[in-house]
């Protein structure tokens, strides 16, 4: 389970969020929307411990990772993934490599048990035929399929995805989508997704929950955020020029 | 070789060709090849490491390490570390070699100053504590360079530019900080 209760993070005196209250129960998928640039992806990295929040508590498993130091922060991560909006790809390293490197570091496998595993991944993903590219040769698509293999290849059980089909056409986007659920469902993790693929990921995750100014202003099912009768939710949802939300 | 001429035509006055091995050998061992070869290595090396791990941080290869609960130093700034510490005492030693003999070439070929002269001052006047100056100079140089290249590309600035700049102080600071140790270094290692 991950809980955020009231945090708040500045950065150069511009303060991204402001009292940022969130849950999602074990085994759900939560789908993070809100405008761009609007810390979605700041609130992911301070999830994962990447950043401190300025105040404010981030549970999860009811441990406080803002608070936890060394080993205990070490264990807490080993049992998250996160799926970078670029990939962050080991660019020195194959598709393969990049795959078994989390295994090679983390676990005893023996090198064949790294190869079964790391190419079942790949396949699994349809990236078969591709493990000796490095992500140079690669395209946005398979680089994000990279980044999933890499971070699923580890089975964790909590899964931070940012942005994991923008910028994708909708085909290869559909079928993210679908490789996603399909791993959700055999590996129960808890997700939290920041997506802007609206409403497309409606019929992919549990709940949905609406960044805006800095706070979470909407939360609930997919019908709840889509049949929405706030004037902010609504026009963010069906894409409405008019309404509250300026855009600058 | 040109130090061995210009050490030449300056030990002619005095009439002290004789000590040109020694002098150029000193020189070498005790100052010229620890600060020009780390100076090279800043250049060639220290900027490489700057631009090669600041790229890593601005599309967030640094970050997905720390995501897998691997702890990045680990994997950049060690390895790194301990490779500056090892090649530049290397290097320094061939750049002496390279400079002795350099020397030799000018010394003994061009002013006339016999073999046996250039070689025997040199074994006379260097002495063991010598090499060890050029090495703890070389090793500290060593470190200092992938530390502060390290260091300037770990906390790279945003984009590109962000990383040419941090790839110009890397070469800048590393440079000052070579000339600026090696006073300190040498102060201390004399007395």
């Amino acid at each position: 389970m991950i809980e955020v209760v009231d945090l708040y993070k500045s950065f150069n005196d511009q303060e991204v969020l402001r009292g940022v209250n969130l849950k999602v129960e074990e085994g759900q998928t939560l789908a993070l929307i809100g405008g761009s640039g609007k810390g979605k992806s700041v609130l992911l990295k301070l999830i994962i411990g990447l950043t401190k929040p300025d105040r404010g508590k981030i549970l999860i498993n009811n441990q406080d990772i803002s608070k936890l130091r060394g080993k205990l922060l070490k264990q807490l991560k080993e049992r998250c993934g996160f799926v970078f909006q670029g990939g962050a790809l080991f660019d020195s390293l194959t598709v393969f490599d990049n795959v078994a490197f989390p295994l090679r570091e983390k676990t005893r496998m023996k090198e064949s048990q790294i190869r079964d595993t790391a190419l079942a991944e790949l396949a699994c993903l349809g990236l078969s035929g591709a493990e000796n590219k490095y992500p140079s040769e690669i395209s946005g698509g398979m680089k994000k399929r990279v980044a999933l293999a890499r971070c699923l290849v580890m089975k964790p059980e909590i899964v931070l995805f940012d942005e994991p089909t923008t910028g994708l056409d909708p085909l290869i986007g559909k079928a993210i989508h679908k490789q996603i659920r399909d791993c959700q469902k055999s590996l129960h993790f808890t997700a939290i997704m920041v997506t802007h693929e609206i409403p497309a990921i409606f019929s992919l995750v549990d709940r949905v929950a609406m960044l805006y100014n800095g706070e979470i202003i909407a939360s609930g099912t997919p019908a709840e955020i889509e049949n929405s009768q706030d004037p902010v939710v609504h026009q963010f949802v069906h894409g409405e020029l008019e309404g509250p939300i300026s855009i600058q | 070789m040109v130090l061995a001429l210009q050490t030449y035509y300056a030990l002619v006055k005095f009439g002290a060709e004789t000590s040109l091995g020694p002098v150029v050998a000193l020189s070498l061992i005790r100052e010229l090849g620890p600060v020009l070869s780390a100076l090279m290595v800043t250049g060639r090396a220290g900027s490489a490491l700057t631009a090669e791990i600041g790229i890593m941080r601005i599309s967030e290869q640094i970050d997905a390490l720390d995501a897998m609960a691997l702890n990045p130093y680990k994997y950049l700034v060690i390895p790194n570390l301990l490779a500056g510490i090892i090649s530049l005492p290397l290097l320094n030693a061939i750049f002496v070699v390279v400079g002795v003999w350099g020397g030799y070439a000018v010394g003994v070929g061009l002013t006339g100053v016999s073999s046996g002269t250039y070689f025997g001052g040199i074994r006379d006047f260097v002495s063991a504590k010598d090499i060890l100056e050029g090495l703890y100079k070389s090793l500290s140089f060593g470190m200092l360079i992938t530390w502060i290249s390290c260091y300037k590309g770990y906390f790279t600035g945003y984009g590109a530019e962000g990383v040419s700049k941090a790839t110009t102080q890397a070469v800048v600071l590393s440079s000052v900080t070579i000339l600026i140790w090696d006073y300190f270094m040498t102060s201390i290692l004399l007395t």
